[in-house]
């Protein structure tokens, strides 16, 4: 009889694989950037360098960490001010999203409530196979067709700015919020569609004042989980997005998004150099965002599920 | 009239993702496919990248894409059984279906992170092609887990009463009726994860990736390997003869897009024949 349930137990114990793996991802990031975060706590201002890391290195307060020098290998003296990164990520993110959004929602709704049923195959279609292309391969893209176009367009010394990368990113963030965005059209019963008519309201007065707003929970879950896309991509912004690593907020110069700095860092840093474990804590703050963004997203998604089958049944 | 304006604006604004699928395989046909020749495909880069082909990072970038799927595909095989097959309503269900979506969410260069830390230094892998494997597993996760749950769940209840009412044990009846049911669905979600896996960058590009081409091709699990989309990002970003190693850039990519395409629509039309071959 004890045997029976053997195979259950062992498949259980498989299956806690996603979490161990979330577990250690986890653990190795805040592991490696602790170190370096311990050090810039427990060292008083002004106390010198500190042979800690085999390499000379003026310690820093945390509230150093989030200043606008970023200079973590020098001979003088080292600067580990990730803001520079943080906001070259906000900036080109919000710049994406202002491109993906409308574009990804006008494609949802068009193709949702006014195209014919066919035009539905085809733009799946098309959103699985962009979804397929490579990140480097937006990457390469941006970096020898659009930024000569972009440097062009906007009267610009070089085309590797942040705004090339939000316009590579808003393709690549396309996909994943057309599709669900239109998946959360679908979800809408069509008893409101057909209320809305018989009311008296035309087609685009029912798409704009019934359907949207039933499905917004589900289109804002889609913009979020979008924009969690775009925080999280490294080729595509490697590639186009300037790198250098100079607080500014704007959209047109070269900027150096959290990905990109990490990927470009890593090279060169000496493994068990503070330049190395800053590099997991800026990892961590990516980690960090990644991770309340697709639970933001979740959320939507689980409200609206949860509204409707109230709504419905 | 509002109506006409909204609709064939919106109808416009829907065409920016195909405008852009449509420019960047036309651009990428037309820059790379002169590039591409039988020595090309199958010889050794010469020259620091100026000449030569790309064969060592085709064969990187097969090993770490069949790797990954070997370390990847047992766990998550099972994962999705005990999903689909054994898991009822529950705390735990809800902790690892958390659990497969916040790692879906997870950025990619955070796995290269990881893979340094874990498999590198941690288990000593050394920078290898174990290392690089390991990595893009983790990474393959949630994407084989899903499509196999699904895949499972796609089998009729019947099929599984049938069984269960032959006498077969649960696991018996998983083993004969289910999987092999199952499996065209499983096979699908796994040419998919690889051709997600293959094109993948930031996860190989600390832990796997050599940039000394004179050992190129790789010798055993824990040497270093080159692969597709890395070597792109090194003859774009490192290699100081950017302009001459252009032609050989542009093959790269097409190079790699071809896998991914074939790749992809290998899983589509694979898809759709199991679809239309279901009788029931």
């Amino acid at each position: 009889m004890k045997n029976r349930n053997v195979d259950r137990y062992v498949f259980f114990a498989i299956a806690l694989i996603s979490l161990v793996t979330l577990t250690l991802i986890i653990y190795f990031i805040f592991a490696q950037a602790t170190p370096f975060l311990q050090k810039m706590r427990l060292v008083p201002e002004g106390q010198g360098t500190v042979e800690k890391w085999g390499e000379h290195f003026t310690p820093t307060k945390l509230g150093d960490l989030f200043t606008g020098k970023w200079q973590p290998e020098s001979d003088v003296e080292e600067f580990f001010g990730m803001l520079p990164m943080i906001v070259g990520t906000t900036v080109v993110t919000l710049g994406a999203m202002l491109l993906a959004i409308p574009f990804g929602l006008s494609a949802a709704v068009f193709v949702g409530e006014i195209g014919p049923r066919w035009l539905k195959d085809i733009f799946k279609a098309i959103l699985e196979l962009l979804a397929a292309v490579p990140s480097i391969v937006y990457g390469f893209f941006g970096l020898i067709f659009l930024s000569p176009y972009v440097r062009e367009a906007f009267g610009l010394i070089g085309g590797k700015t942040g705004a090339t990368a939000a316009i590579i990113l808003s393709i690549m963030a396309l996909p994943t919020i057309a599709s669900l965005a239109e998946d959360a059209l679908h979800a809408v019963p069509n008893a409101y569609r057909e209320a809305s008519m018989a009311l008296g309201a035309t087609k685009w007065q029912t798409i704009w004042r019934t359907i949207i707003p039933a499905a917004s929970s589900g289109i804002i879950g889609a913009g979020i989980l979008g924009m969690g896309r775009a925080v999280g991509e490294t080729m595509a912004v490697l590639f186009v997005a300037g790198n250098a690593p100079f607080l500014t907020w704007n959209l047109f110069k070269s900027l150096r998004p959290i990905t990109s700095g990490i990927a470009l860092d890593m090279l060169e840093a000496v493994r068990g150099s503070a330049h190395y474990h800053s590099l997991f804590a800026m990892g961590a703050v990516l980690l960090l965002i990644a991770l309340v963004m697709n639970w933001t997203a979740e959320w939507f998604h689980v409200r609206l599920l949860r509204r409707q089958g109230v709504r419905e049944g | 009239m509002i109506q006409t304006t909204a609709f064939s604006l919106l109808g416009l604004g829907s065409l920016f993702g195909f405008f852009f699928l449509i420019l960047i395989l036309v651009w990428i046909i037309k820059q790379g496919a002169p590039a591409i020749s039988w020595e090309f495909l199958t010889s050794k880069p010469l020259d620091m990248d100026r000449a030569g082909g790309i064969a060592p990072m085709i064969l990187g970038s097969v090993y770490l894409t069949l790797g990954s799927l070997l370390v990847a595909l047992p766990f998550a095989l099972g994962s999705a059984i005990w999903l689909s097959e054994y898991a009822w309503k529950g705390w735990w269900v809800r902790a690892i279906r958390i659990g497969v979506n916040t790692l879906a969410g997870v950025p990619s260069i955070v796995f290269g992170l990881v893979g340094v830390g874990l498999f590198v230094v941690a288990l000593n892998f050394g920078v290898s092609l174990l290392s690089g494997a390991c990595t893009l597993a983790m990474l393959s996760l949630p994407i084989l887990i899903r499509a196999s749950e699904e895949a499972l769940r796609a089998v009729p209840r019947s099929f599984r009463e049938g069984s269960l009412a032959l006498g077969a044990t649960r696991w018996t009846m998983i083993r004969t009726v289910v999987l092999p049911t199952a499996m065209p669905g499983i096979l699908t979600g796994s040419v998919l994860s690889m051709a997600r896996a293959i094109g993948e960058t930031a996860p190989i590009w600390f832990t796997a990736v050599a940039f000394s081409m004179n050992q190129p091709y790789p010798t055993s699990m824990l040497s270093r390997v080159t692969a597709l989309p890395t070597h792109l990002l090194y003859l774009t970003q490192y290699n100081p003869h950017y302009n001459e190693t252009k032609p050989i850039q542009y093959g790269t990519v097409f190079v790699l897009m071809i896998v991914v395409t074939l790749l992809n629509l290998t899983a589509i039309v694979w898809r759709t024949r199991v679809r239309r071959k279901k009788s029931w």
